[in-house]
């Protein structure tokens, strides 16, 4: 299969979202707004799931390689980091541990019930 | 167009993958070894980090089309999300937001910045979404990106433990929490020891991480 039909779909859809995202002035990122009506034009059956899964799903599994130059922007702020590192690691810790619990315990209180 | 940036980070997080996969350890994750081997390298190496960037770009920018691309397992996952509205819908509204708020206040109260606060609050969410919402909340998306990493990695190395600490028996509860704990990198992990857990978790991820996108510019305005 033509993998450029997969790839027409997805860059359009990130472009339109963008061009939404700026145009209309929404608080959201251009991605997110894609993606959301990519979902849409799925669950309505305007898009075949077969048209555009094997291109998405190798974006999503190569993902992690494309963190690494936004991550390397941090040598810009390691004073930054250095100045704030109890707030940040102490933030980071302890606010896992409560989304972790709550979100559980949450959860599970609706399984039982 | 300076070849320096892409090609170096090709070359490092191959390097590191191949590592990875002889030897699976919280520590020897592919991203932040990469990160900080690139950053020591620029930083001894005497360039910048925008001659780095020149085409390093190329890869940034598609984290936008991989963001589309969630909506490929959300659809796929539609019948679970269906079997598990109820718990979906009030773990993420209830887990997403403490994930923000905590993160927010625990900072302010040990003294974090105003840059710092804005860069914590979306952590929780898988890094491509978190970075673009740092950028539109006027946070600074490096550091957001570092910040969600550590998370991950957090739930990587600890859920499944804290939850079995805390007595959390029920898969659902399980994969969900670590979703919205601790994203991708929590359900790398969660998928291994139960397959229905991985699923939620998966979902539970790229779900926050539109919930997280459409509330946290308006939350940050009330808190702020």
């Amino acid at each position: 299969m033509n993998p450029y039909r997969g790839l027409a779909i997805i860059f359009g859809f990130y472009a339109t979202g963008e061009v939404l995202s700026s145009g209309l002035g929404l608080p959201f990122p251009g991605s997110v707004v894609g993606m959301l009506l990519l979902l849409g034009a799925l669950l309505t059956g305007i898009l075949r799931i077969e048209w555009v899964e094997e291109e998405a799903e190798f974006l999503v599994r190569n993902m992690s390689v494309m963190f690494i130059p936004p991550g390397v922007g941090i040598v810009t702020y390691l004073g930054l980091m250095r100045s704030q590192s109890v707030p940040i690691f102490v933030a980071l810790t302890l606010s896992f541990l409560i989304t972790l619990l709550v979100t559980a315990k949450t959860v599970e209180l609706l399984r039982r019930s | 167009m300076n070849p320096l940036g892409i090609t170096l980070t090709i070359v490092v997080f191959y390097m590191f993958s191949e590592l990875h996969s002889r030897k699976r350890a919280v520590y020897t994750n592919p991203v932040l070894l990469s990160i900080v081997t690139i950053a020591a390298i620029l930083n001894f190496g005497g360039f910048s980090y925008e001659s780095y960037m020149d085409s390093a770009i190329i890869l940034k920018f598609l984290l936008g089309p991989a963001v589309v691309s969630l909506a490929v397992p959300v659809y796929k996952g539609r019948e679970t999300i269906r079997a598990y509205a109820r718990e979906i819908t009030l773990g993420i509204a209830f887990g997403g937001t403490i994930a923000i708020l905590s993160a927010f206040y625990i900072a302010e109260f040990f003294g974090g910045s105003e840059e710092v606060l804005l860069s914590i609050a979306p952590k929780s969410v898988t890094t491509a979404i978190a970075i673009g919402v740092s950028e539109k909340i006027g946070g600074i998306p490096a550091l957001t990106a570092v910040l969600v990493i550590i998370t991950g990695l957090l739930g990587n190395a600890f859920a499944p433990e804290l939850l079995n600490l805390l007595g959390v028996k029920d898969k659902v509860a399980r994969g969900l929490s670590t979703g919205v704990s601790s994203h991708g990198l929590g359900t790398a992990r969660i998928i291994m020891e139960d397959e229905l857990a991985g699923a939620v978790s998966g979902l539970a991820m790229a779900l926050n991480g539109v919930f997280t996108a459409l509330i946290l510019p308006y939350l940050i305005e009330l808190i702020k």
